[in-house]
């Protein structure tokens, strides 16, 4: 049962048209429902982009850092997709999206395209989000697609589960940010990168990292992501590098470390197993966020919520029988765009 | 239909005057009214205006322009949003508009024209009484 | 009763039954006492807190006899159109006893953009003059003889590109440069801080000043080389208490900056000036310019070890706060410029610049600029302020306020030194965050009338008064692009290459830049191109987004 209003839009984004791509990314942002149908007819036409996640902390200076990259990646003649993710306010439910600001008159913006999006703090709804742009903009045809958030919290680390690549940006002289990164981006990042390395105090950054990588051994594939069943003769020890992003020092080295991750993802037979757990992980996001608005709409117009409610109050009953007759509640057949 | 629709803002500074407090306070202003605003910084061309308007979708666009060459760079801009076949998007502009100048700008499809001292409220108001889609 | 009268007094019941006490804190929200005391400064020590006039630690003034000696210099910047309409403005102004020119350039020229650039689409001769090349400041000049005038040019990251042309244009004149008198802004620092007309990254930024002083120590001795300014800081929407640190912080980073190249400090400090902003808080602006002289001479003497009075005394240019006229009931723009630039002289400026009153609607009209100038001429005049030295001097609440802006800015300064200097806090963001804050509080504060301006959230009439403006034609900017290609043809382009090469070569190294620039100027390559040849050296600046 395929919608049509979608299909023009979708003809255009194959072609390549940049406005379509843009106008599908705010459907499948502002409605779920649209999203579904969206993605039904793009995913046949992704899996051909390479997806870089970058995260560090306000002031680490990601912005320069990615048009810098991106310049330097240019040159080989690619599509370049970017998707900036900053927060929602909690209270208000606004955003201020404000990476534009450095990556402009860097490059030709035809092989350049630039999303900002907000995380409408939704729960696990912003990886989802995020997942669909991707798509989009890889069948739209981006070679390389940059995934940009700030900050280090547990949405980070879900965003990243769709990298092929996750870098990390870190400053000299930012006294706390290697504090932040052990609570869980630590264990998914591949390449770190101490950014402004003109500051002083970058090369006991990379000490202080160095001292770090030894003391936590549980890197990502290691403990993650390779399965007990694919055998592996080495494990990758996250990367190090200095770069300053207004000279473009170390940037050559540093594509070079990311491809030497990508044949590596690719030799050790990880891809296949990544898209395993890409799909896993990404389907247990929509099971979460499906299940989630299923209940909550219940939750606000049913009777027979409302009788579970008086069995708990009148001791009849305990939250957890309640929530266990909710589940029984929710086991009936699913319709075709019942949530 | 579960719909998680958010107003997207542009603010934006054409040309080259460096002042953009004025921006940043609507910018801010407009995230605490709960919009979604992206501000691309200084000495934008009217050709980087468009680009990012056509990559980003935003429901409205905010030009800010105090060195008063609003009456050269809005119609360019207005011009390469018909090229784009762009027509759903509200474009107003912030700054030092002469009367007679707001006329001329009208006719290329410019509407809502805020001085300094303007309340952040009322570029709310017009914002969302206005939208185009 | 009027219409006015009506809306006040109903506003004003509204406004009383919401706040039942009024909020006494200044601009940099400081909280004012009701009375202030002997026992407020109690530490007070004529001697040590004020000293003479023209005395070490000059607060009350740097100089002896103050405006009894010679009123301050009524200073209004001009600049429009092309450098043909320009002359014929200053020559006008020189014939009716102007002896000082200053010059505004248009946005292109201030960023290093030829008039033919994509980006000066119409922006060309908009807010200034437009400068392509040299054969424009030959034209700006025409007529008017350099070594009898002083002239200074509001111009930052191209400073040295037009400091050549002033001088080549000299030269073919017949004046050597020990002649030359006059000034440029060339503050790059508060560029990244607040104004934004950058260009380069602020290290090679910070070499071109440091050349610029070193050259102009040996070879343009009797020239300003940097107008350290705070007007800047302040228009971005900082506190007074911000300016005043930021400002003389950046102060102490090109004092420092043009020590390392090896000039001692009695070389150079005596060519440093300031310009400063006067807003509307009268005793608050008072206070930062006597609070402002105390700091610099006392870190000019402590920490720098100057031993000449003029390197330590504190100069400044002042300029009435733009940001503070308002669109709505303009006219109400003179009385506030008024106070501010009486705020300036009870300061004790060496020169204020009073804004008019219609800037906030459009460039100033010619009566606009007539009233503006009478402002000063009737508080020199007719009020008496001039007639005595700093005579705010001794005031509980000055005094108190004086010291309270010194304390403040000297936790500003341990801050920064905390950050490593001045530029590595811009690389933080440490000013524009700071900034931004203070802006956005300010803002918050008059929308819900905790700040009242008058005619915009309080007093408001119903009738628009609309002031005649003064627009400037779509000509210029096509009479500028036939005057560019004109120069391009004519001149020696092979010339140009070479002198650009030489230039490109010298930025790799560590040579002074001024000679290669002088040479470039001098064979009329455009300003666009100078500023092209160094980018490729020094790169560009980009800013982080602070709101």
């Amino acid at each position: 049962m395929m919608s049509t209003q979608y299909d023009d839009l979708m003809q255009r984004l194959l072609q390549g048209e940049t406005r379509a791509a843009a106008r599908l990314i705010t459907l499948t942002e502002n409605d779920i429902n649209a999203a579904e149908t969206i993605i039904h007819s793009v995913y046949k036409h992704t899996g051909n982009a390479y997806i870089l996640g970058i995260t560090g902390a306000p002031g680490s200076g990601k912005s320069t850092f990615i048009s810098t990259l991106i310049q330097k990646l240019l040159k080989e003649d690619r599509k370049i997709g970017v998707i900036c993710v900053d927060p929602s306010s909690p209270l208000t439910g606004g955003a201020l999206l404000g990476d534009r600001i450095r990556m402009k008159d860097m490059f030709s913006s035809d092989n350049v395209f630039i999303r900002s999006m907000a995380n409408r703090g939704q729960l696990g709804g912003l990886s989802r989000a995020t997942e669909d742009v991707i798509k989009i903009l890889d069948a739209y045809g981006c070679d390389i697609i940059i995934v940009e958030t700030v900050g280090v919290g547990q949405s980070e680390v879900d965003i990243f589960r769709s990298a092929h690549t996750v870098l990390v940006l870190l400053v000299p002289g930012l006294g706390d940010d290697i504090q932040t990164i052990k609570a869980g981006i630590m264990e998914i990042t591949d390449i770190f990168v101490v950014n402004k390395m003109d500051l002083p105090g970058a090369d006991r950054k990379v000490a202080e990292l160095i001292q770090m990588l030894e003391l936590n051994m549980n890197y990502k594939y290691k403990s993650h992501e390779i399965n007990k069943n694919v055998l592996t003769t080495e494990e990758w020890t996250p990367e190090i590098i200095q770069t300053n992003s207004i000279t473009g020092q170390n940037f050559e080295e540093l594509i070079e470390k990311i491809e030497k991750h990508h044949r590596f993802i690719q030799n050790q037979g990880i891809v296949s197993n990544y898209l395993r757990n890409r799909i896993k992980q990404e389907t247990l996001q929509i099971l979460k966020y499906k299940l989630i608005k299923k209940t909550e709409n219940m939750f606000e117009d049913n009777s027979l919520i409302e009788k579970l409610i008086a069995q708990v109050i009148e001791k009849t009953m305990d939250p957890y029988e309640m929530a266990n007759s909710i589940i029984r509640l929710l086991k009936f057949p699913v319709k075709d765009r019942d949530f | 239909m579960e719909t998680n629709r958010k107003i997207k803002v542009l603010v934006t500074k054409p040309g080259l005057d460096g002042h953009d407090r004025g921006a940043k306070v609507v910018a801010r202003g407009l995230r605490d009214a709960g919009f979604e605003v992206i501000y691309t910084g200084l000495h934008q061309t009217p050709k980087d205006i468009v680009n990012t308007i056509v990559q980003e979708d935003p429901d409205a666009v905010l030009l800010s322009i105090l060195s008063g060459a609003h009456n050269a760079l809005c119609p360019k801009i207005m011009e390469l949003l018909k090229e784009h076949n762009i027509d759903d998007v509200l474009v107003a502009v912030g700054g030092i508009i002469p009367e007679e100048d707001k006329e001329y700008l009208k006719s290329f499809g410019l509407s809502g024209f805020y001085g300094p001292g303007t309340e952040i409220k009322t570029i709310v108001d017009f914002v969302k009484n206005n939208l185009k889609r | 009763m009027t219409e006015i009268e009506e809306t006040s007094q109903k506003e004003e019941t509204k406004e009383k039954a919401k706040h039942k006490s009024r909020s006494f804190r200044n601009l940099s929200d400081i909280e004012i006492k009701r009375l202030y005391k002997p026992q407020d400064i109690s530490e007070f020590k004529y001697e040590q807190a004020l000293g003479e006039p023209g005395k070490y630690p000059y607060t009350r003034g740097p100089y002896n006899n103050m405006y009894r000696g010679r009123l301050w210099t009524m200073r209004q910047f001009a600049g429009f159109g092309t450098a043909a309409q320009t002359n014929e403005r200053f020559k006008f102004l020189i014939e009716h006893g102007q002896t000082g020119l200053s010059v505004a350039f248009h946005l292109p020229t201030i960023y290093g953009y030829e008039s033919c650039d994509e980006r000066s689409l119409g922006e060309v001769g908009k807010e200034g003059v437009a400068i392509d090349t040299l054969a424009d400041m030959e034209t700006l000049f025409d007529g008017i003889d350099l070594s009898k005038i002083s002239t200074s040019m509001t111009i930052n990251a191209p400073a040295t590109i037009l400091l050549a042309m002033y001088i080549v244009v000299a030269e073919k004149q017949g004046v050597s440069p020990e002649k030359l008198r006059g000034t440029i802004q060339n503050d790059i620092l508060k560029e990244y801080i607040a104004q934004k007309s950058w260009i380069f990254p602020p290290e090679p930024s910070m070499r071109l000043i440091v050349d610029t002083i070193e050259y102009c120590t040996h070879h343009v001795p009797q020239w300003y080389t940097i107008s350290i300014s705070g007007y800047h800081i302040r228009e971005a929407g900082s506190t007074a208490v911000q300016e005043l640190a930021f400002t003389l912080a950046d102060g102490f980073a090109y004092v420092e900056a043009a020590m390392e190249r090896g000039l001692h400090v009695d070389e150079f400090a005596h060519r440093l000036s300031f310009f400063f902003n006067a807003h509307n808080n009268f005793f608050e602006e008072i206070a930062k310019y006597r609070a402002a002289r105390r700091i610099w001479a006392k870190r000019m003497k402590n920490k720098y070890g100057a031993k000449k009075p003029e390197s330590m005394r504190l100069r400044f240019h002042t300029q009435t706060a733009g940001v503070s006229l308002t669109a709505q009931e303009p006219e109400n723009n003179i009385v506030r410029v008024a106070y501010q630039g009486l705020a300036a002289v009870l300061g004790g400026t060496q020169s204020l610049h009073t804004n008019s009153y219609d800037e906030a609607l459009c460039l100033p009209t010619e009566k606009a600029v007539r009233i503006a100038l009478r402002t000063q001429q009737i508080m020199a005049h007719e009020t008496g302020v001039a007639d005595t030295v700093d005579p705010l001097a001794g005031s509980y609440y000055v005094e108190w306020l004086t010291d309270k802006m010194e304390e403040e800015a000297n936790n500003y300064f341990d801050q920064i030194e905390e950050l490593g200097g001045v530029i590595p806090a811009i690389k933080k963001n440490f000013f524009q965050k700071e900034i931004a804050n203070a802006s956005y509080k300010y803002q918050r504060e008059v929308e819900r009338k905790e700040r009242i301006i008058v005619g915009v959230n309080k007093y408001k009439s119903k009738e628009d008064s609309t002031p005649d403006i003064l627009k400037i034609e779509d000509e210029v900017a096509l009479k500028q692009l036939q005057l560019l290609s004109g120069v391009k043809k004519k001149r020696d382009n092979a010339a140009v290459k070479d002198t650009l090469g030489e230039l490109k070569e010298a930025a790799q190294g560590t040579e002074n830049l001024m000679p290669y620039i002088i040479n470039a100027v001098r064979d009329y390559a455009s300003i666009g191109e100078i500023i092209g040849t160094l980018k490729e050296v020094f790169g560009i600046y980009r800013e982080d987004s602070i709101f």
